[in-house]
C-alpha cells in the first residue's frame, strides 16, 4: 500500500550516499589512510562536525517539527561526553597505574591500584577518594548505557515536569536554560565528583589501543560519528515521516486542536523531547573522545543557544538543513576563531575575527531570521519548486473583513 | 430517548464574571440541537466546559449510558470518550495536505507508539477517501490545507470530525463568512451527520437555524432563557427582549 520509506523521503537517501561519499572521501584523503591530503586533526574536526550535525538534527526534530524551543539540548550532549570520559579517564589512569608500580617487589593490590587512580585523577581538586558516581566507571558496558540513561532519565523527568504543568513557548525555553546553567554551575564544583572546573581530559587516549596511533584512531571515530549521524536521520526521518510527524507538526502549529482529536499532547512532547535528549547524548558521547577534553563550560547556557542558531540558519522543519547549518557554522567558525581567517587593516583599526566573529554570526542570525525564515535549506525549494502557495491577492485571514494584502503592508 | 450528555447546574466565575450561571442542559443521542444567544451569553464557554478546556466552579456533567463525570478528564481523554469540536474559526492544519488532515483525525489508538508504528491500511486510506467525497473535498485531497478557501477549510474541519466518529459534536458558528451555496452544503452535513449522532450547533445567524429545523436552546447571561422549536422561541417574550428585539 504505501511507498517504500526511502521513495517517500528521497531527500533522507540522497543524504546517505552524500554521507558515505563524504566519510570515504575523507579516509583516502587522510594520513591513516596514505594519501595524507587531509590532517588527523582536520579529520577530527570534520568527526566532530558530524557528531554537531547529529545534535542539531535532534534539535530540528525537537525544535523544527514539535515546536519545543529546547535551549538546554547541550546538557544532554555534554552529560553523553561526561559518562563515556569517566570511563576513558578512569582505565586509562589505572593503565598507567599499574605500569608505575609494575616495578616494585611486590604486585600491587587491587586497594593500592584503586587508590593510585583516586590521587592521579582526583588530587587537582584537592581529593583523593573516588566518588560513589565513579562506581561504574571501570564497565564499559554500564557507561556505554549511562550515556543513554542518564539524559534520558534527565529529559523524561524535567520534560514530565514541565509538559504536564503546560509550560510551554518562551517559559519552556527559559526554564530548559536554567536547567544546562543549573547543571554547569553543579559541575563547576570540586566536589560535583567529576573534576569540577578541570573537566575530565586525555579522553583522546583510548584504554587497551594504546599501540594504535591518532591517525587511525581518528578515522575510525570519524566512521562511527558517520555512521551515528546516519542512523540518527534516518530515525529522525522515520519519526518525523508518517502519521507520528504529522501530529507532532500538529502540536507545532495548534496544540489545542490536536488536544481537541484526541491526542495526548504532552505525552507527544515527552516522548519527543526524550528521544531528542538520547540523540544528543549519543552525539556528545562520540564527540567528546574527539575533542579529548570535557568541562562544565561546555554545557553552559550558551551552547545550546548556538545550536538554537545553527539550525535556524541552516532551515528548521528540515533535516537537511540542520545538518548543513550545524557542518557550515561550526567550520566557518572553527576557521574563523582559529586565527586563519586574515585580519582586516582599516588603518585606524584592525578588525580581527576572533573577536568579530561572533558580531558576524550575530548579524547573519538576524538577516536569515528576516528575510529567509526557511534558512539555507529554503534554497532547495526554489529547486524543487516547492514555495509557498501563490496567495497574492487573497485575504489574508478566514473572513471576508480581514486584512487584505495591501492593508497589511501599510 | 435516552441521555448523552447531561449538565446540570454549572456555573463558571471569571474575575468576578459570572459567565455561566446555574446552566442546564441535556441532549440526547441522535438529535439535532442549535444554541443561540447573544454575544457573552456564555455560548463558547458551555462549550469549553464540556471538551474540558474550562472548570466549571460547580455542578456536573454527565456523560454516556454509564453517567461517568467529564469534569475529572483531560481535553484528550474527553475528546478519546467521542466528543469532537469544531472552533468558531477553522482551524486545520494549514502545513499539511487534506489527505493528512483527515488521516491524523481518523478514529485509530491515539497513543505515541502506537501512532509511531502505524501503516496507513488500505481501509483507513478508502475511509479518508470516503470522507472526502462526503465533505466535497475529493479533488482537494493532495493539496495542503492552507491553500483551500474559508468555506473549503470549514468542511475539511467538520470532515476531521466526523472522522474522529464522535457521538456528540459540537459546532461553533460554522456558517460564519460563507457563502449562500456554501451555507446550503453545511446545512447538509450537520443534518446528515445529526442522523446517527448528538449534534450542537452555536449560531448566530436565525436563518441558518431555520434552515437545520431543530429544536433551539436561547442562553441568556450564562443560563437558559427558553428552548423549543425555533417558532416558539422566537414568539417567547423573553427572547424578544434581549435577543431580537435589539
Amino acid at each position: 500500500m504505501e511507498r517504500s520509506f526511502f521513495a517517500r523521503n528521497p531527500s533522507a537517501l540522497i543524504f546517505i550516499l552524500l554521507l558515505a561519499a563524504f566519510t570515504l572521501g575523507v579516509t583516502l584523503l587522510s594520513e591513516g589512510f596514505g594519501m595524507d591530503v587531509v590532517s588527523t586533526s582536520m579529520v577530527k574536526t570534520l568527526g566532530k562536525t558530524l557528531c554537531l550535525c547529529l545534535v542539531a538534527v535532534a534539535m530540528d526534530l525537537v525544535w523544527g517539527y514539535c515546536g519545543i524551543l529546547s535551549l538546554g539540548h547541550f546538557a544532554f550532549f555534554g552529560l553523553g561526553g561526561y559518562m563515556i570520559g569517566m570511563w576513558l579517564m578512569y582505565e586509562r589512569t589505572k593503565a598507567i597505574v599499574i605500569s608505575a608500580t609494575a616495578g616494585g617487589p611486590l604486585p600491587a593490590t587491587p586497594e593500592e591500584i584503586r587508590e593510585g587512580i583516586g590521587v592521579q585523577i582526583f588530587g587537582v581538586v584537592g581529593g583523593s577518594e573516588i566518588p560513589p558516581i565513579w562506581y561504574f566507571a571501570d564497565s564499559l558496558t554500564i557507561q556505554l548505557a549511562l550515556v543513554v540513561l542518564v539524559p534520558g532519565l534527565l529529559a523524561l523527568i524535567f520534560g514530565w515536569l514541565a509538559f504536564r504543568s503546560r509550560v510551554a513557548g518562551v517559559y519552556l525555553s527559559i526554564l530548559t536554560q536554567a536547567m544546562t546553567l543549573a547543571l554547569s554551575l553543579y559541575l563547576f564544583q570540586n566536589d560535583s565528583g567529576l573534576r569540577g572546573n578541570n573537566g575530565l581530559s586525555g579522553l583522546q587516549n583510548l584504554p587497551g589501543a594504546e599501540n594504535v596511533p591518532q591517525t587511525l584512531i581518528s578515522i575510525y571515530f570519524l566512521w562511527a560519528s558517520a555512521l551515528a549521524l546516519g542512523l540518527g536521520y534516518l530515525l529522525a526521518a522515520w519519526v518525523a515521516g508518517g502519521k507520528f510527524g504529522s501530529v507532532i507538526r500538529g502540536i507545532r502549529d495548534d496544540e489545542a486542536r490536536v488536544r481537541f482529536l484526541g491526542y495526548h499532547v504532552e505525552g507527544y512532547k515527552l516522548f519527543v523531547f526524550t528521544l531528542t535528549a538520547v540523540i544528543a547524548a549519543i552525539a556528545g558521547a562520540l564527540y567528546y573522545p574527539q575533542a579529548g577534553i570535557i568541562n562544565p563550560a561546555e554545557i553552559a547556557p550558551i551552547a545550546s543557544i548556538y545550536l538554537a542558531v545553527w539550525v535556524a540558519i541552516g532551515g528548521r522543519g528540515r533535516l537537511y538543513g540542520a545538518v548543513i547549518g550545524a557542518a557550515l557554522v561550526s567550520l566557518v567558525s572553527t576557521w574563523f576563531t582559529g586565527g586563519q581567517a586574515p585580519d582586516i587593516p582599516l588603518g585606524f583599526y584592525t578588525v580581527q575575527w576572533v573577536d568579530w566573529w561572533l558580531i558576524l554570526l550575530g548579524l547573519s542570525f538576524v538577516l536569515v531570521t528576516l528575510f529567509a525564515p526557511k534558512g539555507i535549506g529554503g534554497l532547495f525549494d526554489l529547486i524543487a519548486g516547492r514555495g509557498s502557495p501563490e496567495r497574492h491577492g487573497a485575504d489574508l485571514g478566514p473572513d471576508p473583513g480581514a486584512l487584505r494584502e495591501k492593508e497589511a503592508e501599510e | 430517548m435516552s441521555t448523552l450528555l447531561e449538565v446540570s447546574g454549572i456555573s463558571v466565575t471569571f474575575d468576578g464574571f459570572r459567565a455561566i450561571n446555574n446552566l442546564s442542559f441535556r441532549i440526547g443521542e441522535a438529535e439535532l440541537r442549535a444554541i443561540i444567544g447573544p454575544n457573552g451569553a456564555g455560548k463558547t464557554t458551555f462549550m469549553d466546559i464540556v471538551t474540558g478546556k474550562t472548570r466549571p466552579d460547580e455542578g456536573r456533567v454527565i456523560w454516556g449510558e454509564k453517567n461517568v463525570s467529564l469534569l475529572k478528564m483531560s481535553e484528550s481523554q474527553i475528546a478519546r470518550q467521542g466528543i469532537g469540536r469544531k472552533f468558531q474559526r477553522p482551524t486545520v492544519f494549514e502545513d499539511q495536505s487534506v489527505f493528512d488532515n483527515l488521516l491524523m483525525a481518523l478514529k485509530n489508538d491515539r497513543g505515541p507508539f502506537a501512532v509511531l508504528t502505524y501503516r496507513r491500511s488500505a481501509e483507513d486510506a478508502d475511509k479518508v477517501r470516503a470522507l472526502a467525497e462526503e465533505i466535497g473535498l475529493k479533488a482537494e485531497l493532495p493539496r495542503k490545507a492552507g491553500e483551500l478557501a474559508h468555506g473549503q477549510k470549514q468542511w475539511l474541519e467538520i470532515g476531521m470530525l466526523l472522522a474522529q466518529e464522535p457521538r456528540l459534536l459540537l459546532v461553533d458558528e460554522p456558517a460564519a463568512g460563507m457563502s449562500p451555496a456554501e451555507r446550503e452544503h453545511t446545512t447538509a452535513l450537520l443534518v446528515e451527520a445529526a442522523k446517527t449522532r448528538a449534534v450542537v450547533v452555536v449560531e448566530h445567524d436565525m436563518e441558518f437555524v431555520r434552515r437545520l429545523g431543530c429544536k433551539v436552546t436561547v442562553f441568556h447571561e450564562g443560563s437558559v432563557l427558553a428552548e423549543g422549536s425555533l417558532d416558539h422561541v422566537t414568539a417567547n417574550k423573553d427572547v424578544i427582549d434581549v435577543y431580537l428585539g435589539r
